[in-house]
């Protein structure tokens, strides 16, 4: 179910306060937020946002191409480097049930 | 076989559902087309004379639709400016795996392809 158009972009009233001194600031400096649900409006482009993930806040560049996405899309909160490979020993050992 | 939209040849079938094998074509459309060009009793491709066929055509044509190639195109296009942006959908997409959430435990065969035995895969937990 989308949301709906009436109530207009979800942003986080503190990021968007933050964007907003940022943009007029001009100064490069990284926000961090927490705030995941947030959607990317045309003001961010450009900005460098910190989004948590859950245990750290991750560097997200925004581009134009990412405006309507939400911010949580571009810091992955899980860590997956594969499945363990089987140790020789227990292989041949044969620990099965 | 009759040439409609460039590449695609339908055949002995029906219009309606020789339509259905141009990509992008679906039961929706394939009626829209026949209605349309307004054929009368629903003959099949090769019964039509040629003046009908060309009218066929020109409907497909000149209807607008995303159809072959360019839909095809437009839809790796989407693809890639997921990828392309880093999103979460991307990253599923460059691995093939579902991209909206679905459990990957089990199923997801769409995505992931034919089944490959893993080796050393525990039994237990599929006897069950």
């Amino acid at each position: 179910m989308t949301r709906s158009t009436k109530k207009g972009p979800y942003v986080h009233p503190k990021l968007q306060k933050r964007v907003d001194i940022a943009v007029r600031s001009q100064q490069k400096i990284v926000i961090k937020t927490w705030s995941r649900p947030s959607m990317i409006m045309p003001q961010m482009v450009g900005l460098t946002i910190a989004v948590h993930d859950g245990r750290r806040h991750v560097p997200v560049f925004i581009t134009e191409n990412m405006i309507g996405h939400r911010l949580g899309e571009f810091a992955p909160t899980r860590t997956f480097r594969g499945h363990v490979a089987r140790s020789r020993s227990e292989r041949t050992s044969g620990v099965r049930r | 076989m009759a040439r409609v939209a460039g590449v695609d040849i339908p055949n002995n079938k029906r219009v309606e559902f020789s339509l259905r094998y141009i990509h992008g074509i679906g039961p929706t459309r394939a009626k829209a087309v026949v209605a349309r060009v307004g054929l009368e009793g629903n003959p099949r491709v090769g019964d039509l004379t040629e003046d009908e066929l060309n009218r066929v055509r020109e409907a497909v044509d000149k209807s607008g639709y995303l159809i072959e190639g360019d839909l095809r195109r437009d839809t790796n296009q989407n693809i890639r400016r997921l990828v392309d942006i880093g999103s979460y959908r991307g990253l599923r997409h460059r691995r093939n795996l579902p991209t909206r959430g679905q459990r990957t435990r089990t199923n997801a065969r769409t995505n992931r392809g034919a089944r490959k035995t893993v080796a050393g895969r525990r039994r237990t937990a599929q006897k069950k």
